[in-house]
């Protein structure tokens, strides 16, 4: 989130879509009620009238995979009525800046495309540079190649009649749902969205985000209080184990995982540090080579040293343009290529798309370990259903891990603070802390490697300390991901000095030349000379009470609450919200939220302060990035239909689906689309009772009692096509699989009407798995779902497919 | 008299509890009070962030110092900011999660070909997998690329987990996976 829980309660107009936060984040609700109090309104964009629906002011269904046919047509909307905020989009975005003559758009595709490689040539989209280097701009966004005036041309066509065509929500429901998050747009006025894996589980995922971060731009809903872009994260900590970075394209604090082609140290910090020549961009990311070498101190501390790059060439490099992400490694392991495998406090027999695909290929593997708290579908996968264990040689290590409240530790939320927890009883029978688990693993290799091996360096080499008597020590850990002074180094420019071994303070204090170490430069700031800031329990709210809480506990950057707010004030400093204030100037500093760079205001835009900074500090031009040159799919969101939907052609271009979305070849990765066979629309989602694919939820029994079978949920005119009654227990079929469900017949769900035809949606919880209930009889929705992905995260498609449902 | 809200919490549970009886000509308040405050008064009282979704809903954990230790009772944590003592169907059932019949408390393994986990120790089996890493990491290790570039990465040791681990355990986890040369990081997050 740019934001965070509490602030949702200052908004003025919330959307939720592609999120059901009543069901799934259900606390977060007491702050979309407060908001509502205090008179603010609750749209609901959903396939499903869902229980966050059905405390809206207004709800839409729509389409599961055409959202961006939606918030396009509220791109188009705002523009035509003039609702965006145009001091704000003028001063702090990227619609002043002029793109290449090389960028345009036609027919569906973007310049630069190469159909045979499914790629396009991100260079044709650069921006017209000036002679110092710095982009040129039009501030009065009148430039016919201006971002401004080539977004107004690109969303031309989402007008009313076609987006209702493509999603099948009506035209008075497109206006009901514009015109009050339009109204955010005025200055003083703030709409936030809530938004989760209903928008990113798509092949246009990030682009569903781009449109939205894209109107809040427009709005000028970024950087204020009761605005932002709030992902709803759907685990306890994925926000801190993406931080840290248990991905493959990411080093902790998200730089970047090394090419092949970043031959040495200084070639990798060269390629990944930004360069800008405006005076005014902080660029902030131009630290890069501080946080780089900082963190390869946390990794082999004293064994890391200038004259062997830090040890750099001690961790591996993936080959340019490859991807390792999920869907490439089951990919990989169900080609047989894969010989171990940890599955650690994961799932993947039942979370990950096209599960069947999944369970066959763990029957290649040499040896698995799985980590968890219960027995589970993929620890056991080998005595599944339609598995016969006497073929499958896969050996499995099934290690049980203590839980949560056994251990001590932190974890970040989703509005990014760090919170720190407790032991209460000691881990139950034999089980372990997984920190515990780790450390003696390592332990052991390291043993291991020391009497030889391939390439034993980078495992001899590792910082491995974190233990005190004998114990692992979260502590030790804590602090090193803050990082310490590893001797003695003065700042005289802050007139500041430390001492070796001291914690540093933050990361501005983070330093390229080894003299400094830091996990995580993100979290540079959490456990300092003043303690564990993550266990800080402060009640008392900031001077501008917008429920920021600084002191209790923490989050990064630096404790800045909202992310971006110096856009929230004028360019003397002043915040256009004068009652929700997020910071303020005072003449000689910053009050209220930590400031987003404590420079002095910009005080003018021709001439703006030399001492100043644009708002947007992370960006590389310091400008909130409207047009987006840096996606794989284009930088304004474009609709396209799902790999599986239900009409031939796409209403709205001549590119039937995303021309760079991820496609699997094996045969097990079947898709049918508009086939006569599959002719519902699929989707998936949660229920408040169970959590993800249920391995912790469903071997409880209370919980089970609550949501004890996997169901299928249709319209009523659906069933009473098919002759279903409801209770009734149904076939759900893929061209992947089959799912046998109870059927809910419910008004939840309508047939849409899609470019004339009717078309019928129907849902399916994803919780549920063979092992838990014992019964064997309640399955993976996943097993359903199509293994196609986003090109730029790889997110599978799991939220829009194509099905079918027939009595048993 | 000023109370938290904690005490506050406290006493109109206890209160409700005796209202509740009341009606039957006897007043219980003193009895329905003192039983409460016997389970969580001599218990450790601990705080800990629900397991489940992102919100960080705070929650107590009371443990018993008596007998195995485990734990009595948890309950939403009222001077949380954020949730201020709300929890969820899942977070209120906590105690579910730990107090648990179901749970694996041994570790196990599952040989070739095998129709039946065996239980094992814990250091015959981090051993044994130590091993494994090993042998399959030194068979497999990949020095240079096809094009000749350095890569020191395995590619044929996979892994995938976990948004549920702490953050200093994550931490570690995907130091040790990038010391052995892992490239397939995986977890919750991309999907």
């Amino acid at each position: 989130m740019t934001n965070h829980w509490i602030d949702i309660g200052n908004s003025d107009c919330i959307l939720i879509s592609g999120s059901n936060a009543a069901e799934n984040h259900p606390i977060s609700f007491k702050y979309v009620v407060k908001a509502m109090k205090k008179g603010a309104k609750l749209i609901s964009v959903d396939p499903r009238f869902t229980r966050t629906s059905s405390k809206a002011d207004i709800y839409a269904p729509m389409r599961s995979g055409t959202d961006i046919a939606i918030l396009g047509g509220m791109i188009k909307y705002i523009i035509d009525n003039k609702l965006y905020n145009k001091k704000y989009v003028s001063a702090y975005t990227n619609a002043p800046f002029i793109v290449g003559k090389k960028f345009s758009f036609k027919n569906g595709l973007f310049s630069g495309y190469n159909r045979k490689a499914r790629k396009y040539d991100k260079s044709k989209w650069a921006f017209e540079m000036d002679k110092k280097g710095v982009p040129k701009m039009d501030r009065s966004l009148k430039d016919p190649r201006c971002v401004f005036q080539l977004l107004k041309k690109h969303y031309s066509r989402y007008n009313t009649k076609l987006v209702s065509q493509i999603t099948g929500t009506s035209e008075a429901d497109l206006k009901k749902i514009y015109k009050p998050y339009a109204a955010t747009g005025k200055t003083g006025k703030a709409g936030t969205i809530m938004y989760a894996m209903g928008w990113t589980q798509h092949t246009v995922g990030t682009q569903n985000i781009r449109a939205m971060a894209m109107i809040q731009l427009l709005l000028g809903n970024i950087g204020v209080a009761g605005g932002g872009v709030n992902a709803l994260r759907g685990e306890s900590n994925v926000q801190g184990s993406t931080d840290h970075c248990l991905l493959w394209h990411i080093w902790p604090g998200y730089l970047k995982t090394p090419r092949a082609s970043n031959v040495s140290l200084a070639a990798y910090n060269k390629k990944w540090t930004p360069k800008s020549k405006d005076p005014i961009s902080a660029n902030w990311w131009q630290n890069y080579p501080k946080y780089s070498v900082s963190m390869l101190k946390s990794f082999f501390g004293g064994n890391a040293t200038k004259a062997n790059d830090f040890g750099y060439d001690w961790l591996p490099k993936v080959d340019d343009g490859t991807a390792y992400s999920w869907l490439d490694l089951f990919d990989e392991m169900y080609k047989g290529t894969v010989k171990g495998f940890f599955a650690w406090g994961q799932n993947p027999a039942c979370s990950g798309a096209n599960a069947g695909k999944t369970r066959q290929a763990m029957k290649n593997l040499d040896w698995m370990v799985n980590v968890n708290l219960f027995d589970n579908e993929t620890g056991s996968f080998w005595h599944g259903p339609g598995m016969n264990p006497s073929t499958i040689k896969t050996e499995v290590f099934m290690l049980p891990c203590c839980v949560s409240f056994e251990k001590e530790g932190s974890i970040t939320n989703s509005g990014r603070w760090m919170q720190w927890r407790y032991q209460g009883p000691k881990p139950l029978g034999n089980t372990r802390s997984d920190g515990d688990i780790m450390m003696e693993l390592g332990f052991k290799l390291k043993e291991l490697y020391k009497k030889g091996g391939a390439f034993p360096e980078p495992i001899i080499n590792l910082k491995w300390d974190y233990m005190t008597n004998g114990t692992y020590d979260p502590h030790k850990v804590a602090k090193e991901i803050n990082g310490y002074f590893l001797k003695n180094v003065d700042f005289p420019k802050k007139k500041k000095s430390f001492k070796k071994g001291q914690l540093v303070p933050s990361f501005a204090y983070l330093k390229a030349d080894g003299s400094t170490s830091s996990g995580n430069w993100l979290y540079c700031n959490s456990y300092t000379e003043k303690g564990n800031m993550a266990a800080r329990r402060g009640q008392e709210d900031a001077v501008n009470k917008i429920g920021l809480y600084p002191k209790f506990s923490w989050c990064w950057p630096v404790n800045r609450r909202i992310i971006y707010n110096r856009a929230s004030v004028d360019l003397k400093g002043q915040p256009y919200d004068k009652k929700d204030w997020v910071v303020k100037w005072t003449g000689k500093k910053w009050i209220g939220d930590v400031p987003d760079g404590g420079w002095p205001p910009l005080g003018s835009l021709e001439k703006p302060n030399p001492k100043s900074k644009w708002a947007f500090i992370m960006r590389k031009h310091g400008h909130g990035q409207i047009f987006g040159p840096g996606r794989a799919d284009g930088p304004f969101p474009e609709h396209y239909e799902p790999l599986e939907c239900p009409i031939e052609k796409n209403l709205m271009s001549k590119e039937r689906m995303n021309p760079t979305a991820v496609v699997y070849e094996t045969d097990a990765d079947a898709y049918l689309t508009c086939d006569p066979r599959y002719p519902f629309v699929g989707t998936t989602y949660r229920v408040a009772e169970h959590w993800q694919t249920g391995a912790m939820t469903r071997p409880q029994p209370w919980l089970l009692e609550m949501q004890p079978q996997v169901f299928v949920e249709m319209s009523e005119e659906l069933a009473k096509l098919k002759g279903i009654k409801n209770g009734e227990r149904v076939l759900a079929t893929s061209a992947r699989g089959s799912l046998e469900c109870t059927a809910i017949v419910t008004k939840r769900f309508k047939p849409f009407k899609i470019g004339g035809n009717v078309v019928h949606q129907v849902g399916f919880p994803w919780c549920f798995g063979w092992r838990w209930p014992e019964t064997g009889k309640e399955e993976s929705a996943n097993l359903l779902t199509a293994s196609t992905g986003d090109p730029n995260t790889r997110i599978p498609e799991t939220k829009a497919f194509m099905c079918n449902v027939s009595k048993l | 008299m000023k109370i938290t809200r904690r005490e506050f919490v406290q006493i109109s549970g206890a209160t409700a509890a005796g209202l509740a009886v009341s009606g039957l000509g006897f007043d219980l308040w003193p009895v329905k009070s003192h039983a409460q405050m016997l389970k969580t008064k001599y218990a450790k009282e601990t705080l800990t962030i629900c397991p489940y979704c992102a919100v960080g809903c705070g929650a107590i954990v009371h443990t018993s110092k008596k007998g195995d230790g485990r734990v009595i009772n948890i309950e939403g944590d009222p001077d949380h900011v954020i949730s201020r003592g709300s929890l969820c169907a899942k977070g209120a059932g906590l105690s579910g999660l730990s107090e648990n019949e179901n749970r694996l408390l041994e570790p196990m393994y599952r040989a070739p070909y095998a129709k039946e986990w065996k239980q094992v120790s814990w250091d015959w089996a981090l051993t044994e997998v130590a091993k494994r890493v090993k042998k399959t990491r030194d068979a497999t290790f990949t020095k240079k690329n096809k094009k000749g570039q350095v890569v020191n990465r395995t590619t044929d040791i996979v892994s995938v987990g976990s948004a549920a681990l702490d953050n200093e355990e994550c931490w570690i986890y995907q130091a040790l996976l990038r010391a052995l040369g892992l490239v397939y990081i995986e977890h919750q997050a991309r999907i």
